[in-house]
């Protein structure tokens, strides 16, 4: 993330909780003064249809991630452990509830 | 790994299997540039696009035509704010393709260039000019680069009330007094053929549509979209009982689409050169807007320092 110039709004990452009980799910980015302003600006720029229950603005340089580069590092030790998925146990004929 | 050519060859696979490409991945400085230049052209269109709209507003004639067209102008805002975001995620900031804007540097879709003269202008910019951008758009919901395929399917949700407001409007005049029937008739007749303008050149004159084909930016050529909104619109036009202004129109049996007549590229042209009816008026008032909302973004900036400020403390 570019550092914010101090005369310029920083920018917010923008998290929507569409219903109670579900995930807050990345909607996208905004720029606002401080957090008050993100969430009245995510309020009228991603709610306008009746998509929010609850809001969370993250300060975009805030957030840390992973590199596509270690993106085979990270995630393929997962590729040959099909014994982590119940479909890789072969059941007796004939059992049930299980 | 690292050799150029080797990154390009891993790129273009990722796209030829149907991967997006996302912020942080390797991409060529030219997807990068085109699609820098596309995304902002995009969002300053769906910015620039407010003013001819908002010119109706305080004259809208009942309440509900002006909630309708209030609710479609701020969804144009919002349209604007989610591509300049995505624009952001290519590494360039706000303030960089705001100012290529106000600067008269950057592009904007040449059909906001043109005035709004009557209500009935409302109803033929929602039903043709939001109706060409809708074929535009949905195709880039499929476009290889993640964050901007994302805005557009924000967008397309949204946009779908658009094109039928702006029917509606030219329906229920085309139905009026044969003053009001007349008012859309002007309103198509000045429409139509800038709104076929909006898909862009013509294929064999479009220089830079093979690499957006290929790298997938694009997935339909400016010609085929064209075409299937022609075809679309004339039906409907058939059913308000309004007359599309091509008298080289007509339905061709064996390809199964309408001919029609050839488009003045001269004229397309001079409006992106600056001399359209409106060009002039469209920047001041962007202008305006921007140099009258300095003390606003300033104070803001004061007032949250001066709170971060009391809560150190
Ligand atoms: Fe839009
Ligand atoms: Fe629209």
């Amino acid at each position: 993330m570019s550092a914010e110039n101090s005369n310029n709004w920083p920018l917010w990452e923008v998290f929507i909780q569409s219903k109670r009980g579900l995930e807050h799910k990345h909607v996208g980015s905004l720029h606002a003064a401080d957090a008050q302003m993100a969430i009245e600006n995510a309020r009228d720029v991603y709610t306008r249809r009746q998509e929010g229950n609850s809001i969370w603005v993250v300060p975009a340089g805030a957030i840390s991630s992973s590199q596509p580069d270690d993106a085979a590092m990270l995630f393929d030790p997962a590729d040959d452990k099909t014994y982590r998925h119940p479909t890789f146990y072969v059941m007796p004929e004939g059992a049930k509830y299980i | 790994m690292t050799d150029v050519t080797n990154l390009e060859e891993r790129f273009q696979a990722r796209i030829d299997a149907e991967q997006k490409i996302e912020p942080k991945d390797w991409m060529p400085e030219k997807y990068r540039k085109t699609l820098v230049r596309q995304i902002s052209q995009h969002a300053h269109s769906e910015v620039v696009g407010m003013l001819p709209e908002g010119n109706w507003i305080t004259r809208a004639p009942s309440l509900r035509r002006k909630a309708i067209l209030l609710a479609k102008v701020q969804d144009e805002a919002g349209h604007g704010l989610y591509l300049y975001s995505a624009c952001e995620t290519l590494g360039v900031t706000r303030e960089k393709t705001i100012d290529d804007l106000l600067s008269g540097k950057a592009k904007y879709s040449s059909i906001f260039n043109y005035p709004t003269l009557t209500w009935a202008d409302i109803g033929a910019v929602g039903w043709l000019v939001d109706g060409a951008a809708i074929m535009n758009q949905v195709m880039l919901c499929r476009t290889s680069y993640g964050p901007y395929a994302r805005a557009m399917v924000r967008i397309c949700k949204e946009e779908s009330f658009h094109q039928r407001q702006g029917y509606e409007i030219m329906s229920v005049l085309a139905k009026g007094t044969p003053e009001q029937k007349e008012m859309a008739q002007d309103a198509l007749n000045r429409w139509w053929w800038p709104s076929l303008m909006m898909f862009g050149p013509s294929d064999a004159n479009s220089p830079n549509s093979a690499d957006s084909m290929k790298w997938k930016i694009k997935r339909q050529s400016n010609d085929e979209l064209r075409q299937i909104f022609i075809d679309r619109t004339v039906q409907q036009a058939e059913v308000i009982g309004l007359t599309i202004p091509d008298p080289e129109l007509k339905w061709n049996e064996a390809t199964k689409h309408y001919d029609w007549g050839a488009i003045d590229w001269t004229e397309f042209n001079n409006v992106v050169a600056g001399n359209g009816p409106c060009n002039k008026e469209r920047l001041a008032a962007r202008n305006k807007a921007h140099d009258e909302g300095a003390w606003v973004r300033e104070a803001a900036l004061a007032y949250a320092a001066k709170k971060a400020k009391k809560q150190a403390a």
